[in-house]
C-alpha cells in the first residue's frame, strides 16, 4: 500500500503561483486568510490526514461497513479518526463563525478536501455530505432549524445526509414518491424509502440529520412538486438534548464495488417526523444548493484518487528493476512506455488540481466580493466549471487509477499493492451526484444556453494573446492557439446542430465536455509554465515545465480525435432500430 | 513557573534536499519549511507540564528571518502562551544561539529552557549544552522522560549504554529526544487564535549579543553517489582487492 504524502509543494504552487490565493485575503470576509494562515492550515491538515486518516484507507477497504439489525458500524479506526478530525475543527473550516465554523475561504477547504480524498476517499464522504447539509441549512433553513442543527453539523458533532434517490427515481427525480403529510403542530410525517444514502447510518456520532426530498399531498406532478424536509435520527428536546428515536431506519447497506469504508444505506422513513425547509415545492432548487457543492467535492475525489495512484506508481517505478532501459537506466521509470504513463498521470492530475482550486477561488469571489458584477462573473464561472470539475476530474481519476495498476504490472493486479483499490473506488465518482453524462448534458444544455462556454473561450483567447510575445512559452502557446480555434469551431457547430436536432448535442455531449476540459487544462498549463519560467534551478519547476511540455505534445492533441466525433453528430449513434441491437 | 522553548525553522523532514547550483548552501526557496521535529517534542512537553499544573506559562522563542514567525505561530497554535522572535538574516551558529537564549533568560527568568536535542538541518547538538555553560545552569540532555518534583527535574535520558536518570535542580536546560512524547495535532481554531497571540521581536543588538562567527561554510555539496561493489571468490582475493585500494 503506497503511503500518502500530501503534495504540499504542488498545492502551494497552485495556490500561490497559479491562482493567487492571496487576493482572497483582500476581501473583508476573508481577511484572516493571510499567507501564514494558508500555510498553517495546509501543514496541519496534512499532518492529521497523512498520519491518522490515510492509513485507514486500505483497512477500511478490506473490512468494509457491517450491518446488524438496523445499526451500521464503520471499519475499525474510522470513528476515532472522525472524532479527532471533527474535534480538531476541520469540518467547519469554511463555515460561518456564527455557527462554530472558522470563516475561512472555500478555496482552503478545497485544498484540505484534495488531501482528505486522496488520503481516504471513503472516509471523506462522511464530512463531505455533512458539508452539503450545512450549506442547504444556511441557505434555506428557518432560523429555528439553523439554531437547533447548524452548529452541531458545522462542528461535525452530528453528520448529515442527502436523501434523494428512490428505486424508481435515480437520475430522474421527478419520479420521487416519498410522502409528506402536514401535522397540526407544523411538523410533517415522512413516509417512503430512499436508497443509496451515503452515511445514512453509522456509529460515529450521536445524531444524523437527513435532508429528504418528498411530496406533499397536493403537490404538482414532476420536479415542481418536490419539497425538502429535515428529518433527524433523534428528535431534539426543547433543552437541546437528544430525545426520542425518530422512525427513520436503515434497512440494509449495499455491497459495492469500492469505497467500502463508506456506508451506503437503504433508509426507510416510517412516518418519521420532519421539518419543512423553506417553501413547499421548492425542494429541487434547494437540493441543487447541496448538489452543486457535492459535485465539486466529487471532482476532488477524482483528483484525490488520481494523486494517490500517481504517487504509488512513481514510487514503484523508481525502485522496480526490470531489463535495462534503452537509456541505460536500471529501474522501470526509464522505460519509455512506463514514463509515458507516469507523465500522463502527472499531467492530468496536476491539471485537475489547477482547475479545481481556481473554481474554488471563483466560488469565494462569487460569495464575498464587494462588487456585484465581479460576483456575477465569478458565479458564472463556477456554473460553467462545475460539470467540468466533476466529470473530467473523475474521468481522470479512472484513467489514472487504471494506469497506476499498469505501471505496477502483475503486482498492481494483486490486492496487496493497494493499486487496484483505486480503480474500484474511482468508478463511483463518475456516477454519483449526477453521472458524467448528466454533467455533459448540463454543459451543452443549460450552460450553453447561458452562453457560458462561449464567454470563457473568449477569455482564454484573450489571456493567451497576452502571452504571444513570450518566446519561451511558444511550446504551449502555439498549440493552445490552434486548440482554442478548434474548440470555438466545435462549439459553434454544436450550437447550430442542436437547433437542427436536439439529439446532436445529447449524443456528443460527453466528447464535447472532454474536449472543453482538455483546452481548459491547457489554459492553466500556460499559467503554470509561465510561473515556472526562470526558476529552473529547482527540480520542482523543471518538472513543472517538462510536464507542461508533455501536456502540450501528448495530452492536448487528444482534441483532434474528439472534434470530428462531435461533428459527426448523432446520426450513426441513433439510426439503429431498437430491435437491431 | 515559566518554560522557555526554542523552535527552529528547518527544511521539512519529508523534503528531498537540493543543493544550490553554486554550492553556497541548501535550496530553500519555495521548499516546505517546518518546525524542527525535536523542538516540536520540546513544545509538546512544555505544554504537558503546563496542563499538569507544573508550569504557568510557555514561551516559544525562535531566532531567524522574518519567515521564522511561521514556526512560532505553530508553537502558539499548539498552545504556547506567547512568543519571542529574535530577528536576524544571518546564519545563526550554536554559540550565537546560546548567547541569545542566555540574554533572554536574563529578561524572562524561566525555570526551564527546553530545546530539541539537535536541529535536523545542521545536526550540531550543541546549543543546549553551550547555553547551560553560559548560564551556569545544570543540564539534562536527550530527555526521554521528565518529572518535575518541586524544585527538581528528574530526567531519564537516552545514552549509548541505556537509560540514565538525572536529578537536576531548577533552573535548568533540558534537551528533548525523539521518544519523550508524541506531539499533538493542532486544532484549526487554535491556528486562528494563534494569529492573535503576541510575538515580541528583538534584534541581536537589542539584546547586546555579538554573533559568534567562528565557523565558516566553504562549500555545500551532495555526498558522492555510491559506486557499485564487486564480488570476490576467496579471502585471498578480498585481501588483494583491499590492498589495491590502499585500505589495508
Amino acid at each position: 500500500m503506497p503511503e500518502y504524502k500530501a503534495p504540499q509543494r504542488d498545492m502551494m504552487f497552485v495556490l500561490n503561483e497559479v491562482i493567487n490565493v492571496s487576493e482572497l485575503a483582500q476581501l473583508s470576509a476573508f481577511e484572516d486568510a493571510t499567507p501564514d494562515i494558508v500555510q498553517g492550515v495546509i501543514d496541519e491538515a496534512a499532518k492529521i490526514i497523512e498520519n491518522t486518516i490515510a492509513p485507514l484507507n486500505e483497512t477500511g477497504d478490506r473490512e468494509g461497513c457491517q450491518f446488524d439489525n438496523g445499526s451500521v458500524s464503520a471499519p475499525v479506526g474510522f470513528k476515532e479518526a472522525y472524532k479527532l478530525y471533527a474535534e480538531s475543527g476541520w469540518t467547519g473550516l469554511d463555515k460561518s463563525t456564527d455557527f462554530g465554523g472558522q470563516g475561512l475561504p472555500y478555496t482552503l477547504a478545497t485544498a484540505v478536501s484534495d488531501m482528505l480524498s486522496a488520503g481516504n476517499d471513503a472516509f471523506s464522504l462522511y464530512p463531505g455530505l455533512t458539508n452539503g447539509a450545512c450549506e442547504a441549512l444556511i441557505e434555506h433553513g428557518s432560523p429555528e432549524l439553523q439554531k437547533t442543527y447548524l452548529e452541531k453539523l458545522t462542528t461535525g458533532e452530528w453528520t448529515g445526509t442527502m436523501c434523494l434517490t428512490e428505486p424508481q427515481a435515480g437520475s430522474d427525480l421527478s419520479q420521487v414518491r416519498t410522502k409528506a403529510i402536514a401535522q397540526n403542530d407544523g411538523t410533517y410525517l415522512i413516509e417512503g424509502t430512499k436508497i443509496f444514502i451515503t452515511g445514512g447510518e453509522h456509529d460515529f456520532v450521536d445524531n444524523i440529520i437527513h435532508l429528504v426530498l418528498a411530496r406533499l399531498p397536493d403537490a404538482p406532478a414532476g420536479v415542481k412538486g418536490i419539497s425538502m424536509f429535515l428529518v433527524p435520527k433523534f428528535m431534539i428536546n426543547s433543552d437541546g438534548n437528544l430525545g426520542e428515536r425518530n422512525p427513520v431506519v436503515c434497512a440494509s447497506i449495499e455491497e459495492k464495488m469500492g469505497i467500502h469504508g463508506s456506508s451506503t444505506c437503504v433508509m426507510n422513513f416510517e412516518n418519521a417526523t420532519g421539518y419543512l425547509m423553506g417553501n413547499p415545492n421548492e425542494g429541487l432548487r434547494y437540493m441543487f444548493t447541496m448538489m452543486n457543492l457535492a459535485r465539486l467535492m466529487v471532482g476532488l475525489q477524482g483528483l484525490g484518487v488520481a494523486e494517490r495512484a500517481t504517487q504509488g506508481a512513481i514510487e514503484y517505478a523508481k525502485e522496480r528493476k526490470q531489463a535495462t532501459a534503452i537509456n541505460g537506466g536500471a529501474t522501470i521509470i526509464h522505460h519509455p512506455d512506463v514514463r509515458r504513463m507516469i507523465m500522463t498521470m502527472k499531467a492530468l492530475t496536476e491539471g485537475c488540481r489547477m482547475v479545481a482550486y481556481d473554481t474554488a477561488k471563483q466560488y469565494d469571489m462569487s460569495k464575498a466580493h464587494p462588487d456585484e458584477s465581479v460576483r456575477k462573473t465569478a458565479n458564472d464561472r463556477v456554473e460553467l466549471m462545475t460539470p467540468i470539475c466533476k466529470a473530467f476530474a473523475t474521468d481522470v481519476g479512472c484513467e489514472v487509477a487504471n494506469l497506476g495498476v499498469l505501471v505496477l504490472g502483475g503486482a498492481g493486479y494483486i490486492r496487496e499493492s493497494g493499486m487496484e483499490q483505486y480503480i474500484r473506488d474511482a468508478k463511483i465518482f463518475c456516477i454519483y451526484e449526477g453521472t458524467n453524462a448528466i454533467q455533459s448534458l448540463d454543459l451543452v444544455g443549460r450552460k450553453m444556453k447561458m452562453n457560458l462556454p462561449q464567454i470563457f473561450i473568449k477569455e482564454m483567447v484573450n489571456d493567451l494573446a497576452a502571452e504571444s510575445n513570450n518566446n519561451e512559452l511558444n511550446f504551449i502557446v502555439e498549440p493552445m492557439k490552434t486548440a482554442l480555434k478548434l474548440l470555438d469551431e466545435t462549439t459553434e457547430w454544436l450550437t447550430t446542430a442542436a437547433q437542427e436536432d436536439p439529439q446532436n448535442p445529447a449524443a456528443t455531449a460527453v466528447e464535447y465536455l472532454t474536449l472543453y476540459s482538455l483546452v481548459t487544462h491547457g489554459h492553466f498549463w500556460v499559467k503554470a509554465a509561465k510561473a515556472a519560467l526562470g526558476k529552473q534551478d529547482d527540480d520542482f519547476y523543471k518538472g513543472k515545465l517538462v510536464t507542461a511540455q508533455f501536456f502540450a505534445n501528448k495530452i492536448l492533441p487528444r482534441i483532434y480525435g474528439l472534434a470530428p466525433i462531435i461533428m459527426a453528430g448523432s446520426e450513426s449513434v441513433m439510426s439503429a432500430e431498437e430491435d437491431w441491437l | 513557573m515559566k518554560i522557555l522553548v526554542g523552535v527552529k525553522r528547518v527544511v521539512d523532514f519529508n523534503v528531498r534536499i537540493q543543493v544550490k547550483a553554486d554550492g553556497s548552501g541548501v535550496a530553500t526557496d519555495g521548499v516546505k519549511m517546518s518546525m524542527n521535529p525535536f523542538d516540536e517534542i520540546a513544545v509538546e512537553e512544555a505544554l504537558r507540564l503546563k496542563e499538569a499544573g507544573k508550569a504557568d506559562e510557555v514561551i516559544a522563542i525562535t531566532i531567524g528571518t522574518k519567515t521564522s514567525q511561521e514556526q512560532l505561530r505553530t508553537a502558539l497554535a499548539m498552545g504556547a502562551d506567547r512568543a519571542i522572535h529574535v530577528e536576524t538574516d544571518e546564519d545563526v551558529q550554536p554559540l550565537t544561539g546560546a548567547r541569545i537564549l542566555n540574554a533572554i533568560i536574563a529578561k524572562e527568568e524561566p525555570k526551564i529552557v527546553m530545546l530539541g536535542k539537535q536541529a535536523i538541518d545542521d545536526d550540531n547538538n550543541q546549543t543546549a549544552q553551550m547555553l547551560a555553560a553560559l548560564a551556569n545552569w545544570p543540564q539534562a540532555t536527550f530527555a526521554s522522560q521528565i518529572d518535575i518534583d518541586g524544585n527538581v527535574a528528574n530526567v531519564i535520558r537516552e545514552v549509548d549504554a541505556g537509560l540514565e536518570t538525572l536529578a537536576v535542580e531548577l533552573p535548568a536546560v533540558i534537551s528533548t529526544d525523539l521518544r519523550l512524547n508524541e506531539p499533538r495535532y493542532v486544532k484549526l481554531p487554535d491556528i486562528m487564535k494563534a494569529k492573535r497571540k503576541p510575538i515580541d521581536t528583538f534584534t541581536l543588538a537589542d539584546l547586546g549579543v555579538e554573533p559568534a562567527a567562528s565557523v565558516k561554510v566553504l562549500k555545500t555539496s551532495l555526498p558522492a553517489t555510491r559506486q557499485a561493489g564487486i564480488k570476490v571468490e576467496t579471502v585471498a582475493e578480498l585481501i588483494t582487492a583491499l590492498q589495491e585500494k590502499g585500505v589495508i
